[in-house]
């Protein structure tokens, strides 16, 4: 008797332990995405969406908005992701033991969880340091490059796991019916590693279009929407750096209201991605 | 006395330090159904993917030794020229493993990567192939629905179709009816009856019932080594090994 007492004891504390973390977990998204909304929509009107900011918008005058800096996240984050992708799933596919021997895997993807763990301001500084000794000033193209070097650790994770569980019997099947490696690879191990692939791309997204510190130096932050790659650009995460340590509590509020935006954008791609999912996920071989 | 499509000398396969395959020498008949027969872990499945270098893909194997395929070692080919062998060999494996796509796009698959088919010369053999394992009338309406709908035993046929639509010489059946329902089980089998006058079928199987009922040919091997090799009617009535005996009395599994 006492002996299972003491066992219906731990499992209670553990159920107890298990609920809190999720609380804490939970409770932290609901008070982030909270005070974010409560502070964000009031600031928000259709200018800030649909106007680029005046010369007095960041003393809290003047009309304007922030569609610069809106579409400067998204010119940054989905070409840097695009690229991220592709140099990812090369990497991953390359990684499989039909390519390379599982010791120098083994070493590479070591290696790419420790470039995962970098901070991204070190992704920013590095490529400032080869902007400067290029010559070449903040622009669009310096920001997309930091952000892909920024992504292509956790994309080529991702997809790397999402291709490891690919069935051998499914591998074989595709080998068996004289397909080279090649055509393995893009052909059946990619779709059937789809879901999981999608799933790295949105993570690497998500992480890319939300990062300030690597693009802080390399991508600039004017107030006009760039007309070329070579064109300085403002991004969300910047201005609400920008907006937030200003000491006018106008714009500090149009901080939150930028956090919000970035919220829904995030939020949109993650819907859409979802729907894609379900379209692939219906050809995966259990 | 019919040709032989494969031949071992001598064939050798190591995982690591296990010597899985023992000097194997054997022959397999052209146009015959070839029973791999033996116990569990005896290294049926090796043999069989030794013939199509599918072992090749593992880690650590290692093998000597010579295998003719039509009287040419497959053991010397090149990298580069392994999709060729592997096209001459359909694989039907114990579960069967739908490619990621349609049904239509499974049979097309091979028809797609090897000869550049298209439009309505493709939809012909792909309907040819369905009709050949006897799947047609059950999927005509739903051609372009992911193969993962399909029942287990659908999918078994369906891996057939799109393995005969690469045109193969042979076909290398993983005990192809273990993981499938009685009457699956049973259209597989006859389907094998009616490909082996168009191919060399190899059947690995551990159900000796099955082995009597369609083999014309038989291979025991035992802890990596050919015990016994014959044509089915004097293995089965007539063994010469001790051990064949025991196997086939039960005595030993």
């Amino acid at each position: 008797m006492a002996i299972l007492n003491r066992r219906i004891i731990e499992e209670n504390i553990f159920k107890i332990l298990m609920l809190a973390s999720l609380a804490v977990v939970l409770g932290s998204l609901v008070i982030i995405v909270g005070l974010v909304v409560i502070n964000g929509v009031p600031a928000l009107s259709i200018e800030m969406l649909t106007q680029t900011p005046s010369g007095k918008y960041y003393l809290g005058q003047g009309g304007g908005g922030i569609l610069n800096a809106i579409l400067g996240s998204l010119f940054l984050a989905l070409p840097a992701t695009a690229i991220a992708y592709l140099i990812g799933l090369a990497i991953a596919l390359y990684l499989q033991r039909d390519f390379l021997n599982p010791w120098a895997s083994g070493f590479i993807r070591f290696t790419l969880d420790v470039l995962w763990g970098i901070p991204s301001i070190i992704y920013g500084v590095f490529c400032f340091m080869f902007m400067i000794m290029l010559g070449m000033r903040a622009s669009l193209l310096v920001g997309i490059i930091a952000l892909t070097l920024l992504e292509i650790p956790i994309i080529t994770r991702y997809i790397d796991e999402a291709i490891s569980m690919v069935p051998s019997g499914l591998k074989e099947s595709a080998y068996s019916l004289g397909s080279t490696k090649f055509e393995t690879a893009t052909k059946v191990i990619r779709r059937q590693a789809f879901p999981g692939i999608l799933a790295g791309v949105l993570l690497g997204l998500g992480r890319g279009i939300g990062d300030a510190a690597s693009i802080l130096f390399t991508a600039g932050s004017p107030s006009d929407i760039p007309t070329s790659i070579f064109d300085p650009t403002a991004a969300l995460p910047t201005i609400i750096f920008k907006f937030y340590t200003s000491s006018i509590t106008v714009v500090r509020q149009r901080a939150y209201a930028a956090a919000f935006i970035l919220l829904m954008i995030v939020l949109a791609i993650s819907i859409i991605s979802r729907l894609l999912t379900r379209r692939f996920r219906k050809h995966v071989i259990k | 006395m019919t040709e032989n499509q494969i031949e071992t000398k001598n064939l050798n396969v190591y995982y690591h330090k296990h010597n899985a395959l023992e000097n194997v020498g054997i022959k397999i008949p052209a146009k015959k159904l070839t029973a791999i027969i033996g116990p569990s872990g005896c290294g049926k499945t090796t043999l069989l993917k030794s013939f199509n270098r599918l072992l090749e893909i593992q880690d650590e194997v290692k093998i000597s030794g010579e295998i003719l395929v039509d009287g040419k070692n497959i053991l010397d080919h090149k990298g580069s020229e392994i999709p060729d062998i592997r096209k001459k060999m359909g694989l039907l494996s114990q579960k069967p493993y739908p490619l990621p796509m349609s049904i239509y796009e499974n049979v097309a698959y091979g028809l797609r990567i090897h000869h550049q088919k298209k439009g309505k010369e493709l939809d012909e053999i792909v309907e040819h192939c369905l009709q050949e394992v006897g799947l047609w009338n059950e999927v005509k309406h739903r051609l372009h629905d992911p193969a993962s709908r399909l029942s287990v035993g659908q999918q078994q046929r369906l891996c057939l179709a799109r393995a005969i639509a690469v045109q193969p010489e042979v076909l290398l059946c993983d005990e192809p009816t273990s993981a499938l329902d009685p009457v699956s089980a049973q259209q597989i089998e006859k389907l094998l009856l009616k490909l082996k006058t168009q191919y060399t079928v190899i059947l690995v199987t551990h159900t000796l019932r099955q082995a009597k009922r369609v083999a014309d040919y038989v291979i025991f091997l035992y802890f990596g080594k050919v015990v016994e090799q014959g044509p089915a009617n004097e293995f089965f009535n007539n063994p010469k090994n001790p051990e064949t005996k025991a196997y086939l009395a039960g005595e030993i599994s």
